[in-house]
């Protein structure tokens, strides 16, 4: 296609775009472990190069300066976030990183319908090609915005949920509105004119965009995990039906394994809540709840208070112990400490093992990345149908910033918003300990009856705090 | 014909990502959506080709922002999930 790679065979092309996949189908195998998984992510990265390079040698570029531009520009940001955020920030970065992907796709559908109709006129328009490029900005203008909402929310800016009335009505007449957009570009109904600028396709992306706001502002900060991995199957999807519109291999294939891997995720979470998506899209949980006064009883008298000093003797004596890390630890950046706290131990010869919670935090993962990050191995943090049967052979449990994830009552009561969610039963440990600031309820808007156990104590307090209150004190008494 | 033979693609792909991602250990998931999320960026082929093109002026801009946001996608997402990693492949003490 008179590009630099002129004179080599047609099939060149979809030939490197097979390697390219094949790089990104191994790079995936190797996330399989932990050790081999920063080789697989470059072998990954190796492959997108190569599509890439591929792609800008072989078209003949009019115009390398803008091309070129873009790429710089592009390059320059994403090395200036990745490189100056916070691995605290990190799972707002993420979402950003993904409504990019969803927002290209949709730009991307979009361009290539001007193109052609200005090559060959609205009527060179395949419905392949429109009923394609409606389902990608439909998909992509809805990761964008969600994506940057869902951000937003991670970043704290506005973490609660905001309902708004005739919630689902709405929600259901706007993707309606974009279907019908979609469905003028398709059928062509002369109903707008076309013309140049394939007008319906923008309507499209501007309703859709709505959409992707409407979508998530009333969802929880505790129920971004489910939201973050459902808008990056998006992204993959996204991407996959872009390759519908261009006929591109390479992008079917890419797309198509990010959308299964988001959707798996997706799954994975709903279920460690047990909830089911709609449930969670639609009928969210997280409002400001009111603890009535006979919920609040159930403390009344109950709860015994422990200081760090006591904490320590405990730990002194203890041979096994448990960390259950949640949401607080990563607010109040207490993973340092609460890693510096089960080196000590380990090295007194106690065996500390970390027992994590799927949807601990606000992404999939969330708590082992921090813990990564202050150099706890992964060799010592467990899921939860791992660590579940080990408890009742555990002198101390550590729950720090972690509420709903311990609460029996997803066992006992069948009414209760978290009912029948697993979750991991550190009160079958000898003792726990209890770290967060108050009794206040976790996400879910309920009481939590561990903390009233007779095997219970609370140790009130910033988990920064508290945990680095803990280290002075046990290094103290060495 | 080009439709199946896509449609070929989408649901062997499928297929193949639901056996590779179920493998994966909930250890790694973070990682997993954002080395995902720069595979993504995979559309940065299609708008390569489109803001080169020189079809139009309009499509060269939309191409030329396309390029900038997959771009972005696909350093940054790469660049994030090997910060991650790194961590994880570390052995204590180094």
């Amino acid at each position: 296609m008179a590009g630099l790679l002129d004179g080599l065979p047609q099939d060149t092309l979809p030939l490197v775009y097979l390697v390219s996949g094949v790089l990104f189908i191994v790079g995936l195998r190797k996330l399989t472990h932990p050790r081999t998984a920063e080789q697989g992510n470059l072998i990954s990265a190796t492959g997108m190069a190569l599509a890439v390079g591929v792609t800008v040698l072989w078209f003949e570029i009019l115009e390398p300066l803008v091309l070129g531009a873009a790429l710089l520009v592009g390059a320059g940001i994403g090395t200036w976030l990745a490189v100056s955020v916070e691995t605290t920030e990190m799972p707002q970065l993420i979402g950003v990183f993904n409504g990019f992907g969803g927002g290209a796709s949709a730009l991307v559908a979009g361009a290539e319908l001007v193109g052609q109709v200005g090559a060959l006129g609205a009527s060179g328009l395949s419905a392949t090609a429109t009923g394609a490029a409606a389902v990608t900005g439909l998909i992509g203008a809805v990761t964008f915005c969600g994506s940057l909402v869902a951000a937003g929310k991670l970043h704290g800016i506005y973490e609660n949920p905001i309902h708004y009335p005739a919630e689902n009505a709405i929600k259901v007449g706007v993707l309606s509105v974009a279907v019908s957009a979609g469905l003028v570009l398709v059928t062509r109904i002369d109903l707008v004119p076309m013309g140049e600028l394939v007008a319906p396709y923008w309507a499209l992306l501007a309703v859709a965009s709505v959409l992707g706001v409407l979508l998530v502002v009333p969802i929880g900060g505790a129920d971004m995990p489910v939201v973050i991995a459902l808008l990056n199957a998006f992204s993959g999807l996204a991407a996959a039906s872009t390759g519908f519109v261009l006929n591109n291999s390479v992008l079917i294939i890419a797309g198509t394994l990010v959308g299964a891997s988001g959707l798996i995720l997706t799954r994975i979470m709903c279920r460690s809540m047990n909830r089911s998506l709609v449930n969670v899209l639609f009928g969210g949980h997280g409002g400001p709840t009111a603890t009535s006064g006979a919920e609040a009883d159930i403390y009344e008298g109950n709860v015994v208070s422990t200081s760090p000093e006591e904490v320590v003797m405990l730990l002194e004596t203890a041979r096994r112990v448990v960390i259950v890390p949640g949401y607080g630890m990563a607010v109040g950046q207490a993973q340092h400490a609460v890693a510096e706290l089960a080196q000590l131990l380990e090295d007194d010869g106690v065996d500390v093992v970390f027992g994590i919670h799927p949807v601990a935090g606000r992404l999939p993962g969330h708590m082992n990345v921090l813990l990564a990050e202050a150099n706890v191995p992964y060799e010592r943090m467990r899921e939860l149908s791992e660590i579940n049967p080990t408890f009742s052979q555990t002198d101390l449990v550590l729950v720090t910033g972690a509420n709903d994830v311990v609460n029996p009552t997803a066992y006992s009561d069948s009414a209760s918003p978290i009912a029948g969610m697993p979750v991991l039963d550190v009160w079958e440990a000898q003792t726990v300990v209890v770290n967060k600031r108050s009794l206040s309820p976790g996400y879910a808007g309920i009481p939590n009856p561990l903390f009233a156990m007779d095997n219970a104590l609370m140790l009130f307090g910033d988990a920064r705090d508290s945990m680095q209150a803990l280290v002075n004190e046990y290094k103290r008494g060495r | 014909m080009a439709f199946v033979e896509n449609l070929t693609l989408f649901v062997l792909a499928g297929f193949l990502g639901y056996e590779l991602i179920t493998k994966i250990p909930a250890t790694l998931h973070t990682p997993l959506i954002s080395g995902t999320n720069a595979i993504s960026g995979i559309t940065l082929i299609g708008s390569v080709v489109v803001a080169g093109s020189g079809h139009s002026t309009l499509a060269s801009v939309l191409g030329f922002f396309a390029v900038v946001l997959a771009t972005v996608n696909v350093v940054g997402g790469y660049l994030v999930s090997h910060q991650m990693l790194r961590n994880f492949g570390r052995r204590r003490g180094e």
